[in-house]
C-alpha cells in the first residue's frame, strides 16, 4: 500500500458519478409524472372530443296549424278523441309548407321521420292543457329525429354513418339554410330521465338517483363511522379483541365493492324483502362500502389531535365524554369530513354493487323518493355506452363529463375544507 | 367489529321497517327483467307506453334470458318481477321452477324473430360460412379429420384448416356468455345444425349428441364477451381477424362498421330471416305473470301496446329498431291470446 489516497480524494473521484446518478433519478421521477399526465390528457381529450356534441341539440322550429280536420280531433277535452287523433299530420303539413315539392305518400312518411319520435306528443299535451288553441297556428320548436341530429352534427365524421335517404339529406340542407333546423344548448340532457331516443335522453334521473343514494349513504355511514372511530380511539381498551376489530376494518376497506352488492342482495332484498332498484337499498350497500374508509380517516384525524389538549381539558376537570365531545371531535372534524367526502366520491363512482341490486335498469321517470326505482350516474353512462344507437356515443361521453364535474367538485370541497379548517400544532 | 355489525344491522332493520311501513311497497311501476336481445325492443315499447298513457313507465332490467327466468319464477308478490323477456322459449325446467314457487299462471307471447349473425370488420374479407364450418371451428371436440367415427380435441387453428375455401386467418370468435339467450340459440341452431351433418353423431342419443354439439372450445379461439354487444363491435373494428356473434338488430345499427358473413350462402336480411331462409334465426318471447295483473296497474295495457299492429306489425315502430315481425295471421292469433291472458299448460314446451 504505497499509493495513499486521502478520503477527500475518494469523494472527489466519485462525485461526478454520484451527481449523474442523482440527475438520472430525478429524470425518472419527471418521466413518471409525464407518463401519468399524458395518459390523463389523452383520456380527457378523447372524452371531451367525443362528448361535447352531447351538449348540443338539433331543433326544428315550425309554424304548426292545429287544424281539427287534419288531426281528426273535434274536442280536445275528450280523452278518447285525444288518444285516437293524429298529431303527426300537422307537423308533416307544416314541413310541406316549407318544402312544397314533398307531396306524395312516401315523402310524407320520410318527413314524419325527420322530427323526433315524441314531437307529436308535444302537440297532444299542448291541446290537452289548453283546448282553446285548436284551430290556431302556433310556432313550436321540436327536437329533430335522432338520424337528422347525427347528420347535422357529424356529417363529416366517419365514426358515424348517416342513415337518412338522399332526399331527406337534401331537405335537411335546405331547412338548415332557412334556419328552420338549428342547433342549441341541449337542455333536455339536464331536465329529463333516460330515453331510448338519444335526442330525448337526459341525465337528470341519474343525477337525482345518485343524490338520493348518497344521502342515504351519508346519513348512515357518517354517524356510524365517526361513532365507531371515536369509541375505538378514545374509549376501547387495547386488547386482542380491539386489535382483531382493527385488522378487520382495514381488510373491509380493501374488499371489492361487488361483494357488498352480493351482501345487499342477500340481506336487504332477500331477507328484509326491500324492493329492487331503489336508492334506499343502494345507499345502504354503499354505506357499508364506505364505512371502513370513514372509520380509518376519522381515527387518523382523532389521533392527530395533540394529547396536550386532552390533558388540559382533563386538568380543569372535564369528564372523558366532555373531553371527546367538546374538544377532540370538533378539532378532528375537518379530517373526518375530508375522509367522508372522499368516501362519498368513491361511492358516487360505483357501479358494480348497484348491478346486483337492480339499479342498472332502463328507468325513464325521474325518481321522487328513496323508494322509487332509480339508476345512478355511472350506471347511466354504462347503459348509454352499451346502447346500439349512434346518438348515445356522445351522450355517454357527455355523461362522463358530468360525473367528473361532480367528482372534481367533491374533491375540491374536501381540499378546501382541509385548508380552511385544519389547525396545525 | 361486533359493535359495528350490531350498529349496521340495527340501521338496516330500521331501514327495512321504514320500507315495510311505506305504502309504495305496493308497487305501481311494472317491473320487467330478462333477455338483453329483447331489451332494445321492450324498452321502446315501455317508453311509448309511459309517454302515451297515464301509467308510469315500466322499469326494465337486462339480466339475460336465464337470469330473468330465475327472478321471474322466484315467486308471486310485488318484490318479484311481473314480466320476463326471453330470446328463447321457456325451458320445461324453468316452467316447473315457476310452478313450485307458486307462479302458476303464465302467459307466453311470441314477439317476432331476430337473426344471429357472425360479423367482422368492414375492412376485413367477407366470410362465406356454412353451419358445418361454424361447428368445426368452434366445437370443443370435433370428428377426427383423419376420418373415422371418433372425436378429437379441436385441432383447427386457422379458418383455412377447416376448409381450404376460407381465408388463412386465425380462428377468433367473440360471443355472448352462457346466461345469454343469444348464446343458447346460437348453440342450438348453428352449432347443432353443423354437428348434425355428421350422421354418426346425429344417430347418437339426444343427450350424448348435445354434449358433443353444444360444447364450445375453451382454448382461446372462442372468447366470451359480456352481455355488452358494443364491446364486441369495438373489438371487431380494431381487430380484423376477429368475428363476433350478435343479434341482427345490433348489426343494423352498426352497418357502417361491420359486415355479416353469409351462412350457407344466405345473406342475413329482414326478408331472409323472416322467411327462415337464413338458417340462424330465433324467436323472441315475453312471459307475463297473470297473478300480478290487476295488482300492479298497467300490465294488461302494456301487453296490448306491445301486441298492437302499430308496434309489432309490418310497419310498426319495432321494425325501425330491427324486429322481424311474425306473419300477420300468427300475430293476430298471438295478440288475441295475449289479450285474454291465456295461461300456458306446460305441455307445449
Amino acid at each position: 500500500m504505497t499509493d495513499q489516497t486521502s478520503p477527500a480524494e475518494l469523494v472527489r473521484r466519485s462525485l461526478k458519478r454520484r451527481y449523474r446518478k442523482e440527475r438520472r433519478f430525478r429524470a425518472y421521477g419527471i418521466l413518471a409524472i409525464v407518463i401519468a399526465l399524458s395518459a390523463l390528457l389523452v383520456l380527457f381529450a378523447d372524452i371531451i372530443s367525443k362528448g361535447y356534441t352531447g351538449f348540443i341539440k338539433t331543433t326544428i322550429t315550425l309554424d304548426v296549424t292545429l287544424d281539427p280536420e287534419v288531426m281528426y280531433l273535434e274536442d280536445p277535452t275528450d280523452p278518447d278523441e285525444l288518444s285516437m287523433a293524429d298529431f303527426t299530420a300537422p307537423i308533416v303539413r307544416a314541413l310541406q309548407e316549407e318544402l312544397p315539392d314533398a307531396q306524395d305518400k312516401t315523402a310524407e312518411r320520410e318527413l314524419a321521420r325527420m322530427v323526433g319520435t315524441y314531437a307529436p306528443n308535444r302537440i297532444r299535451d299542448l291541446l290537452k292543457d289548453s283546448p282553446e288553441l285548436l284551430g290556431t297556428t302556433q310556432t313550436m320548436t321540436f327536437l329533430a329525429h335522432d338520424r337528422v341530429s347525427v347528420y347535422v352534427k357529424h356529417a363529416d365524421n366517419d365514426m358515424y354513418s348517416i342513415r337518412l335517404s338522399e332526399q331527406q339529406i337534401e331537405w335537411v340542407d335546405q331547412l338548415r339554410e332557412q334556419g328552420i333546423i338549428d342547433t342549441a344548448f341541449n337542455d333536455v340532457l339536464f331536465s329529463t330521465g333516460d330515453s331510448r331516443e338519444p335526442t330525448n335522453a337526459g341525465i337528470l334521473g341519474a343525477i337525482v338517483g345518485s343524490l338520493l343514494t348518497l344521502v342515504v349513504t351519508l346519513v348512515i355511514a357518517f354517524p356510524v363511522g365517526v361513532a365507531a372511530a371515536v369509541y375505538l380511539e378514545e374509549f376501547a381498551p387495547r386488547n386482542r379483541l380491539t386489535d382483531f376489530i382493527e385488522v378487520n376494518i382495514n381488510n373491509l376497506a380493501a374488499v371489492p365493492s361487488i361483494i357488498f352488492g352480493l351482501l345487499g342482495l342477500a340481506v336487504f332484498i332477500g331477507l328484509f324483502g326491500m324492493p329492487r332498484s331503489v336508492p334506499l337499498v343502494g345507499g345502504l350497500v354503499l354505506a357499508l362500502m364506505t364505512l371502513p374508509t370513514i372509520i380509518i380517516s376519522s381515527r387518523a384525524a382523532i389521533k392527530s389531535v395533540p394529547p396536550s389538549i386532552r390533558e388540559a381539558a382533563e386538568g380543569i376537570g372535564a369528564s372523558k365524554m366532555q373531553v371527546v365531545l367538546h374538544h377532540v371531535v370538533p378539532l378532528a372534524m375537518p379530517g373526518m369530513m375530508t375522509g367522508s367526502i372522499i368516501g362519498m366520491a368513491q361511492a358516487l363512482g360505483e357501479t358494480a354493487p348497484l348491478l346486483l341490486i337492480g339499479m342498472v335498469a332502463f328507468i325513464v321517470d325521474v325518481p321522487e323518493g328513496f323508494l322509487d326505482s332509480a339508476t345512478a350516474l355511472p350506471v347511466q353512462i354504462y347503459l348509454w355506452a352499451s346502447s346500439a344507437e349512434q346518438g348515445f356515443i356522445e351522450l355517454a361521453s357527455a355523461g362522463i363529463m358530468v360525473l367528473l364535474t361532480f367528482l372534481f367538485t367533491m374533491n375540491a370541497l374536501a381540499i378546501w375544507l382541509r385548508k380552511r379548517l385544519e389547525r396545525r400544532w | 367489529m361486533i359493535k359495528l355489525k350490531a350498529a349496521v344491522a340495527s340501521v338496516a332493520v330500521a331501514g327495512a321497517m321504514a320500507a315495510m311501513s311505506t305504502p309504495t311497497l305496493a308497487r305501481d311501476t311494472i317491473n320487467i327483467v330478462g333477455s338483453s336481445t329483447v331489451y332494445p325492443f321492450a324498452t321502446v315499447v315501455a317508453e311509448r307506453f309511459g309517454r302515451n298513457t297515464d301509467f308510469p313507465t315500466p322499469k326494465l332490467e337486462s339480466t339475460g334470458s336465464g337470469g330473468g327466468m330465475k327472478l321471474f319464477c322466484s315467486g308471486v308478490g310485488t318484490q318479484h318481477p311481473d314480466i320476463t323477456n326471453a330470446s328463447r322459449r321457456m325451458k320445461k325446467s324453468e316452467f316447473e321452477l315457476c310452478q313450485s314457487n307458486g307462479v302458476e299462471k303464465i302467459t307466453e307471447v311470441r314477439i317476432g324473430s331476430d337473426g344471429i349473425v357472425l360479423a367482422n370488420s368492414k375492412d376485413a374479407e367477407k366470410m362465406d360460412l356454412s353451419l358445418e364450418h361454424i361447428f368445426l371451428a368452434l366445437a370443443k371436440d370435433v370428428p377426427d379429420p383423419e376420418g373415422g367415427e371418433k372425436l378429437v380435441a379441436n385441432p383447427y387453428k386457422n379458418w383455412s384448416d377447416v376448409d381450404s375455401s376460407l381465408p388463412d386467418k386465425p380462428i377468433t370468435v367473440m360471443g355472448p356468455p352462457p346466461t345469454s339467450g343469444t348464446r343458447d340459440a346460437f348453440v342450438e341452431i348453428a352449432m347443432e345444425g353443423g354437428c348434425k351433418q355428421y350422421d354418426w353423431i346425429k344417430s347418437k342419443d339426444k343427450k350424448e349428441m348435445r354434449s358433443i354439439c353444444h360444447n364450445l372450445r375453451e382454448d382461446g379461439a372462442f372468447i366470451e364477451a359480456g352481455e355488452n354487444d358494443n364491446l364486441i363491435v369495438q373489438r371487431l373494428v380494431r381487430d380484423n381477424d376477429t368475428l363476433g356473434i350478435f343479434g341482427y338488430s345490433f348489426l343494423e345499427e352498426n352497418r357502417s362498421k361491420v359486415q355479416p358473413s353469409t351462412i350457407n350462402g344466405v345473406e342475413p336480411t329482414q326478408e331472409t330471416i323472416g322467411s327462415d331462409e337464413y338458417p340462424v334465426a330465433r324467436s323472441m318471447f315475453f312471459y307475463v305473470k297473470n297473478a300480478h295483473v290487476g295488482v300492479v296497474p298497467g300490465i294488461k295495457e302494456y301487453v296490448e301496446e306491445f301486441t298492437s299492429e302499430g308496434a309489432w306489425g309490418d310497419n310498426g315502430y319495432l321494425v325501425d329498431v330491427g324486429l322481424i315481425p311474425n306473419p300477420r295471421d300468427v300475430r293476430m292469433k298471438a295478440a288475441k291470446k295475449a289479450k285474454q291472458l291465456e295461461p300456458m299448460t306446460g305441455d307445449e314446451l
